[in-house]
């Protein structure tokens, strides 16, 4: 029987959904209990909202005041100490996910496979390498910890209905004060997150200043939808750099992506390969958003834009 | 004041358009554009500018991989770093086992700074800063856009995904670059004169006493991934709305 621990990602008091696609990818595996650790300085809502996850056997916490930030050197020797007797220990590939992880793997003398887009068995699943321009098969070798992180575009949260017991634990380990937490800057929570919206509504270069950007918020508005960007407009200064989206920003599947006056650099493409819907505006007809795109629109996305946002809130 | 260690992986060329061999092997490399990987670039140059300010010994380029790599080193030593080594290693090297290099390496150069890049280009693996930091008990800051030094002690500004994080750390530490930390230099024809006279060391695993691992995670094949069709082309927004609703988007 393969035990999988999924490590919980967390901010502001809720869990985020990259947890429910972990215990998703972790179902793949076939014949598995799956546990869930949250680590937290106060982990009672958390704990709760992970027991209500479909198939998942208990949810461990660990809670202890220096908890509070997922400082990786905090919690990664926390989390090698809880590692013993699982076969495998997943978590997301978000930025969260990725600092962690190898740092509980090299902890643990294992190597980790970055980013699973797939699995084939316990032992052996799909992950994507040069910008996702080739995809391999990898196999870990069997007796040892599979230490993992989960690209979150590639699966469906797990069901809900779950009720697992929660359990508090203390593990033995000496937490280092070497890395202090300092400060974050608040992302716009009042729009949806773009790493998990259906809808997403895209700007890039041709959007020509940050002033112009708000056209897209417009639009966004009346989509529900979240706010992207390309890395030229993030570079440019037009956005934040959490609204990059590519393979060095997020890799998103939205329901429909709409990708205005972005060219469709290769980087580009690869965040949003696992879109159902590509809608592509362009002056450029030879932009290479054109070869992926479900609905391609050559215009001027200056006219473009306000008169889609002005249809579609006819409609409603 | 210490030196500051920079990892330079040689790596296929960002603008090349990468492709699977049909035997699904690998990828084509033959007569293919190799370069320093982007990220690691951008290492080099902060590690550069440290410097500059007089706030490091010398910038050592770390290269891990083939005999070929000394090039990407020659290019590093052209930027400004002041000496290179290569750890001559013929294959791919996990991440592990090159933390492990950089491990012997820091035991032994005492730096006050590891910089590497977040990941590489090519197996887009993004381990080895952290891996590193684990095995020397030493702070990590990884996706870092900001870096400022105090004494001691460093602010790292990181880009991750809720915006821009800020920690403090205790040096000596890892830092993971990544892309708006700074813009890399050019390099300018003398450069590149003085690169040649500048000392690069080759090396073994077996030198350095690191064990090569026989149980790792191995790749057993290589794929294109699944590519998408040109869709429908529309002439003007109401168009765009019709086939929206048509595909049951809206």
């Amino acid at each position: 029987m393969n035990r999988a621990l999924v490590i919980a990602e967390h901010s502001l008091g809720k869990l985020n959904a990259s947890t429910a696609k972990c215990v998703s990818c972790v179902q793949g595996i076939g014949e598995v209990e799956i546990d869930i650790a949250v680590l937290a300085a106060d982990a009672g809502a958390l704990a709760a909202e992970a027991a209500a996850l479909g198939g998942v056997r208990r949810v461990l916490t660990l809670e202890r005041p220096e908890n509070v930030e997922a400082l990786a050197a905090v919690w990664a020797p926390q989390l090698a100490a809880l590692a013993g007797g699982y076969t495998h220990l997943f978590g997301p590939s978000t930025t969260f996910g990725k600092d962690l992880m190898p740092r509980i793997a090299a902890l643990l003398g294992v190597g980790q496979i970055s980013d699973v887009m797939a699995v084939d068995s316990a032992y052996r699943f799909r992950r994507p390498v040069y910008a996702s321009n080739a995809i391999i098969t990898v196999e870990a070798p069997a007796g040892s910890i599979v230490v993992a992180t989960v690209r979150t575009a590639s699966f469906q949260p797990a069901a809900g209905g779950g009720q697992a017991p929660i359990e508090a634990l203390a593990v033995t380990a000496t937490l280092p004060t070497h890395t202090r937490f300092v400060s974050r800057s608040a992302a716009n929570a009042d729009r949806p997150d773009l790493q998990t919206a259906a809808r997403v509504v895209s700007g890039g270069r041709a959007l020509a200043s940050a002033e112009n950007f708000k056209l897209l918020y417009q639009l966004a508005d009346a989509l529900g939808a979240a706010v992207g960007a390309s890395r030229a407009a993030v570079d440019a200064g037009y956005a934040a750099n959490e609204l990059q989206v590519g393979q060095t920003g997020k890799i998103i599947a939205p329901q429909l992506y709409m990708a205005l006056g972005i060219s469709g650099a290769i980087q580009h493409l690869t965040g949003i390969k696992d879109a159902r819907t590509i809608v592509a505006v362009n002056k450029d007809s030879e932009a290479p958003i054109f070869e992926v795109a479900d609905i391609g629109l050559v215009g001027d996305l200056f006219t473009i834009v306000p008169e889609l946002e002005r249809l579609i809130r006819a409609r409603q | 004041m210490s030196p500051i260690l920079v990892g330079i992986k040689r790596v296929i060329d960002y603008s090349v358009r990468v492709r699977v061999k049909p035997d699904g092997s690998g990828v084509v490399t033959d007569g293919v554009k190799m370069s320093i990987n982007p990220f690691d670039e951008i290492a080099l140059e902060e590690a550069l500018r440290i410097k500059e300010r007089n706030l490091a010994t010398e910038v050592i380029v770390i290269s891990i991989g083939a005999h070929e790599a000394q090039q990407q080193l020659r290019t590093a030593l052209a930027m400004g770093a002041d000496r290179a080594l290569l750890v001559q290693v013929d294959g791919p090297v996990e991440p592990l086992t090159a933390a492990q290099v950089f491990l012997k390496l820091v035991q032994k150069h005492q730096p006050q700074l590891v910089i590497l890049g977040k990941q590489a280009i090519d197996d887009d693996n993004g381990q080895t800063g952290q891996m590193l930091a684990a095995l020397w008990e030493r702070p990590q800051a990884t996706y870092a856009s900001k870096l400022e030094l105090d004494g001691a002690r460093a602010r790292v500004t990181r880009e991750v995904d809720a915006g821009l994080e800020t920690i403090e750390i205790d040096l000596p530490a890892v830092v993971t670059t990544d892309l708006r930390l700074n813009e890399p230099r050019y390099i300018k024809l003398p450069d590149i004169m003085k690169a040649k006279k500048k000392p690069l060391d080759v090396t073994t695993l077996a030198e350095l006493g690191v064990a090569t691992p026989t149980q790792g995670i191995r790749t057993l094949k290589f794929e294109a991934p699944p590519t998408r069709s040109r869709g429908v082309m529309v002439k003007d927004a109401a168009e765009l709305l019709a086939a929206l609703q048509q595909r049951g988007v809206l």
